[in-house]
This record gives structure tokens, C-alpha cells and sequence, in this order.
């Protein structure tokens, strides 16, 4: 029995359904990525999950309760969500930002605890960044401060953690320290990672198991062996792709691809409305 | 690399600043007096004139500035932390309007009732104007952008003004309005601020308690609800609390533009963004501020009052330039 399930969920802005129908389970302490094109709804997917967004019908399960029922405080002590390219933080160092991530542990009005000095502590070593503790956030780089907003999920000490597109606007370098990071989280504290990504080799090189999605419907979930194939591509993304092995690491990963004859005119066609679908969604 | 003074050093900086202010403000003016004169009124029952002239005009006058400043400061900070936005102020966004117009019908049709009255008709004034911004923002789908709420801030602000002028003007009441809203911290009694005080003083309580609250929602609102925080029930109390300082700002000393908007950005360049600090440290460079510029406008023109309304919009409009040219980024 896994922890994370959603069931029949249906997510929806105004009379757009985004998310259809969708039933997925989340493996437990495994990394588990969501991928599609544009538009698809995984954003919306991982929103809803997360309680950002609330979903019209169907339910999200956590532990066996429904998340929508659950006490927001405890489900932080669960669930840490890192958002798509955070912002606001910018004048507060890195230590008071990732201090943050206490919060759901203090009560009222409380202070930090020794307990808390230690976790955040903790939280920046691992990821790196314990250098900048007394460093505003807006004086790093971007990988850095990737990391150290990860850094504040982590201090929410919690065993699932949330990335919505972890590496966008990353150089290559940084996109593959952060996830080299998440990967080590997994493996060394078992921490379960559900995260989108707009890669499909990263998704492939990182994932143990991959949710693909096309109009807010599930087209297929498994390994990355079983959803990194020309045909389930075929349907998510409409190209056509060759798929080989990455010598290195041995994972499926797409090497070449082109649009799909006699769609390209249709794909051109479905562009507005892909857009107008991305634009209600933010 | 600066060197790096703590935040409690910070504040006992602040503190001693806004002390040598004080200090200033008792004892400049009209009527000379030296810092002993002012030792002696406050700590001692000694009597005389300047005795009196410190207790029961110079000390009620300092205090109103004290708190109306910090409470304008920090209902600000709060706003901006709440909106994102940079230019959130109580007399940009309503408010201040609001409660304007509120005090002018409450002068008009209740001019026997007491100054608890009038006060809490401003707190409803002031919610009314913070609820047509927001109402008239929202209409539009995509709504709260800050140069948007401006805008709706300006115009709502225009209109309400006009109501209270309007009203002023039909019941022959526009004296006594005027030398309300535009007579700063003249002739304050401690009547008054035994009203107002409290309210401002619990405002600025609760809001320092929610501080941690604040930051969080001021980074994101995603990151909020990831951190399990009760969204719609600490907007409502520091929703509250703006309206609670900025009417009893406006119940005390009229309007009072620029403070609320100015002094939490000056802040931020001294202690950076976490409301923990931004929040005490804005009352305390709020009151300053505030005591500065009133006692500028008794001492420029001594023994005539330059009004310090206009003395905190000569120093607050170029600074709102350039918050407005710099865009959002001043906030960050």
C-alpha cells in the first residue's frame, strides 16, 4: 500500500478542466517525475497534490486521509513543496530563509528551538550552500539559490518532498547539481521526490518511476523503460523519437526526434489554444 | 565586506536615536527649555510654567507622534508584506481616505458624540476604503498588480475625499474637518490618546507577534501553504490590525501621507526583508520620523506651525519616485 494516492481527481480553473479523471499512486522513497508538454497539467497535477490548488472532484489520500480534510500544519510536517522559480525571498539571508522551513514545527508565537538551530544547520550542509548562511539569497547565483530554497524544504524534515521544474532557468551544470542532490537525498534518506520536469533525458535519468500526462489525462506511468518508448512519446509529445541507451548511465534517453508527419500542421494549429490553456493556468 | 552589526544592536541604535529625538522634540520649540526642564516634568511633580508647557502640551503633542508614526509604519510594512507590493501605504490604498470621509459624516451627523466614536468610525472608514481598492482591483481578472491597485487606491481615494469635502461643504462642517485632517499633531490631548493609544498599541503588538507569519506570506503564497499556514485566517487578522493603526493614525492626526510607505523601505535597506525585524524597526525609525518632522514644522517658522503634513510630503514624494521608477525592485 503506498502513502500517496490520488483518486478520480479532477482539477479544474473556472470551466477548464486542466486535470481529468486521474488516479495515480506515488511510490513510496522512490523519485517519481511528471512530464508532458505544455499545458498537459502536471503543474496543476502536483498543485493539487500539494493542496495549492483545490480540486473539484476525487480525492487526494496521504496516509490513508483525505488531504483536503487534514490539518495544513501536520501535512507540512509530511509534505514540503518547492514551487516553480520561488521568489520574494530576496533580501533575507539564507539562514533566515531556510529557518522557514521550521515553521510548521513552531507553535504560536515560539522561537527557534536548539532543535531547529540543528536542522538548519543540517539543511544547509547537505545542499551546499552552509556558506551562505549570512548571505542575502539575491546575491547568489541561481543554482545556489535553488539549493538553498531546497535547502528549506529540507528543514521541513519531511519524508515526501514537491519540485515543480527544479532546474528551470539553470545552466546545465546547475540543473544536474540540484538533482544530483535530490538523488542523493533519495538514496542516502529515503526521501520520497515527486517532481515535474521539462526534460525528458533528465526525467529519464533521474526518475524510477515517470507519469506522463496529455490534456490533464494519464497516457502512461511506470519505469523509465516502460514510458521512455516512441510510443507513449508518440502520444504525449507528438514527435517521433529515437530512443537509444545513454552509454554512462544506461537509461533509456531520446536521442533525435521530429514532429510527426502530417500532425505538424495540426500541432502549429493546436499552439494558440495551448497558450491560452498555460495562461489561465497562472 | 561591511562590517556585520547584529539585529538587537541595530535596534538599541534605533533606540537610542529615537531617545536623543525625543529629547529634541521636548525640549526645541516655542518656549525654551533644557533637557533638566524636561527631566524635572516628566520624573518630578515640580510645577511652573514650563512645567506645564512640556506636560500638558509638548509631552501629549510627542506622544501622538510617537505612536501615530510607528503605527503608519507598521500598518505599511504589514501592507507591503501582504500585498507584495511595493507601494502599499494606508493613505495609497484607501484607507487613509476612508477614514477620512468616515470622520467627516461622523462629524456631520453625530456632532455630540465622543471621541471613542469618532475613533472607531474611522476604523470603519478606513476597512471601506481598503475593501473598494481591493473590490475594484479584483474586477479585473489577473487583478492585484501593484501598479494596478495604485491606481484603484487613487482613484477610490479621490472619490472619498470628494465625499468628505462634499459633506463638509452641506452641513457647514468643512472648518472643523479641515483643522481635524490637516491639523497633525496640533492640540492632541491625553483624553485623546488615552483612546488612541491602546488601539495602536495592540495593533503594533499583534502584528509583531504574527511577524513570522508576515514573512512567510510575503515570500510566496505557494510557499505558505507548503509550510502549513492558515492563509485566510492571518490575512484576516493583519487585515485588522492595518485598519486598526491606520484609523487610529487618522482619528488622531488626520492624513498623513508617505510615512507608511517611506519607513518600511528605509528599514529594509538597514535590516533586509524578514518582518521579524522589519516590524519593530519600523515603529521605532516610524516614531522618529514622525517626531522629526513635527517638531520641524513647530521650529522652522517658530513661533508659527508649519504644517507637517506638508513638511512628511516634501520628504516623502521624491522618495515615492523613486520607488515608483525603480519598479518592484526597491522591495527586494
Amino acid at each position: 500500500m503506498v502513502r500517496l494516492l490520488t483518486n478520480d481527481v479532477s482539477v479544474g480553473y473556472g470551466d477548464v478542466m486542466i486535470v481529468k479523471h486521474l488516479s495515480v499512486q506515488i511510490p513510496d522513497q522512490k523519485i517519481t517525475t511528471i512530464i508532458g508538454s505544455n499545458g498537459c497539467g502536471k503543474s496543476t497535477l502536483l498543485k493539487a497534490i500539494t493542496r495549492i490548488i483545490s480540486h473539484q472532484s476525487g480525492s487526494v489520500l496521504l496516509d490513508g486521509r483525505d488531504i483536503s480534510k487534514e490539518n495544513t500544519k501536520i501535512l507540512a510536517k509530511k509534505m514540503a513543496i518547492l514551487p516553480q522559480t520561488p521568489e520574494g525571498a530576496a533580501g533575507l539571508t539564507a539562514g533566515e530563509l531556510v529557518s522557514y522551513g521550521r515553521f510548521p514545527y513552531q507553535n504560536g508565537f515560539g522561537r527557534l528551538t536548539k532543535k531547529d538551530y540543528e536542522v538548519i544547520d543540517w539543511a544547509l550542509e547537505v545542499t551546499g550552500t552552509l556558506e551562505y548562511k549570512f548571505r542575502p539569497v539575491d546575491a547568489l547565483s541561481g543554482g545556489q539559490r535553488q539549493r538553498v530554497w531546497i535547502a528549506m524544504a529540507l528543514a521541513q524534515e519531511t519524508d515526501i518532498i514537491f519540485l515543480d521544474e527544479p532546474t528551470t532557468y539553470l545552466d546545465m551544470a546547475h540543473q544536474l547539481e540540484v538533482l544530483e542532490l535530490l538523488q542523493r537525498l533519495n538514496r542516502e534518506q529515503q526521501r520520497t521526490i515527486i517532481m515535474v520536469l521539462h526534460d525528458l533525458n533528465q526525467a529519464a535519468r533521474f526518475a524510477d518511476y515517470i507519469i506522463a500526462l496529455k490534456d490533464g489525462e494519464m497516457v502512461k506511468a511506470g519505469t523509465c523503460a516502460e514510458v521512455i518508448v516512441p510510443e507513449v512519446l508518440r502520444e504525449v509529445f507528438q514527435i517521433d523519437a529515437v530512443i537509444g541507451r545513454d552509454p554512462r548511465t544506461n537509461k533509456p534517453m531520446c536521442i533525435t526526434y521530429n514532429l510527426l508527419k502530417g500532425e505538424k500542421q495540426q500541432h502549429e494549429k493546436n499552439i494558440p489554444a495551448l497558450y491560452a490553456h498555460a495562461g489561465s493556468a497562472y | 565586506m561591511n562590517i556585520h552589526f547584529s539585529f538587537p544592536q541595530k535596534l538599541i541604535a534605533g533606540s537610542l536615536v529615537f531617545l536623543g529625538m525625543f529629547a529634541a522634540a521636548m525640549t526645541l520649540g516655542a518656549a525654551d527649555m533644557t533637557v533638566k526642564d524636561v527631566w524635572l516634568a516628566l520624573a518630578t511633580s515640580a510645577s511652573g510654567d514650563k512645567m506645564s508647557i512640556i506636560r500638558e502640551i509638548r509631552l501629549p503633542r510627542g506622544i501622538a507622534a510617537i505612536f501615530v508614526g510607528a503605527a503608519l509604519a507598521v500598518s505599511g510594512a504589514v501592507m507591503q508584506g501582504m500585498t507584495r507590493n511595493p507601494l502599499a501605504d494606508p493613505g495609497l490604498l484607501g484607507l487613509t481616505a476612508g477614514a477620512n470621509a468616515a470622520l467627516a459624516i461622523s462629524i456631520a451627523l453625530l456632532p455630540s458624540a465622543n471621541y471613542f466614536v469618532t475613533t472607531v468610525a474611522c476604523f470603519i472608514g478606513a476597512a471601506l476604503g481598503a475593501l473598494l481598492v481591493f473590490g475594484i482591483s479584483a474586477i479585473k481578472k489577473g487583478g492585484f498588480s501593484p501598479l494596478r491597485i495604485v491606481l484603484a487606491g487613487s482613484a477610490i481615494s479621490a472619490f472619498l475625499y470628494a465625499v468628505a469635502e462634499g459633506v463638509g461643504l452641506y452641513f457647514k462642517i468643512s472648518k472643523d474637518v479641515s483643522m481635524w485632517t490637516a491639523g497633525g499633531m496640533i492640540g492632541t490631548t491625553w483624553g485623546q490618546l488615552k483612546i488612541i493609544v491602546p488601539f495602536i498599541l495592540i495593533g503594533i503588538l499583534v502584528s509583531l507577534l504574527l511577524s513570522r507569519q508576515l514573512t512567510i506570506l510575503s515570500l510566496n503564497e505557494e510557499v505558505a501553504v507548503g509550510l502549513g499556514q492558515r492563509i485566510p485566517q492571518i490575512k484576516g487578522i493583519l487585515f485588522i490590525v492595518i485598519i486598526m493603526l491606520a484609523g487610529a493614525s487618522v482619528a488622531l492626526v488626520g492624513n498623513m501621507a508617505f510615512v507608511g510607505l517611506m519607513i518600511p523601505h528605509i528599514v529594509r535597506m538597514m535590516v533586509g526583508t524578514d518582518y521579524r525585524y522589519i516590524l519593530p524597526m519600523s515603529a521605532i525609525i516610524g516614531a522618529t520620523f514622525m517626531l522629526f518632522a513635527d517638531t520641524v514644522g513647530r521650529t522652522i517658522h517658530s513661533p508659527y506651525e508649519t504644517p507637517v503634513v506638508a513638511i512628511v510630503a516634501i520628504l516623502g514624494l521624491p522618495f515615492f519616485l523613486i520607488i515608483v521608477r525603480k519598479g518592484g525592485r526597491a522591495f527586494t
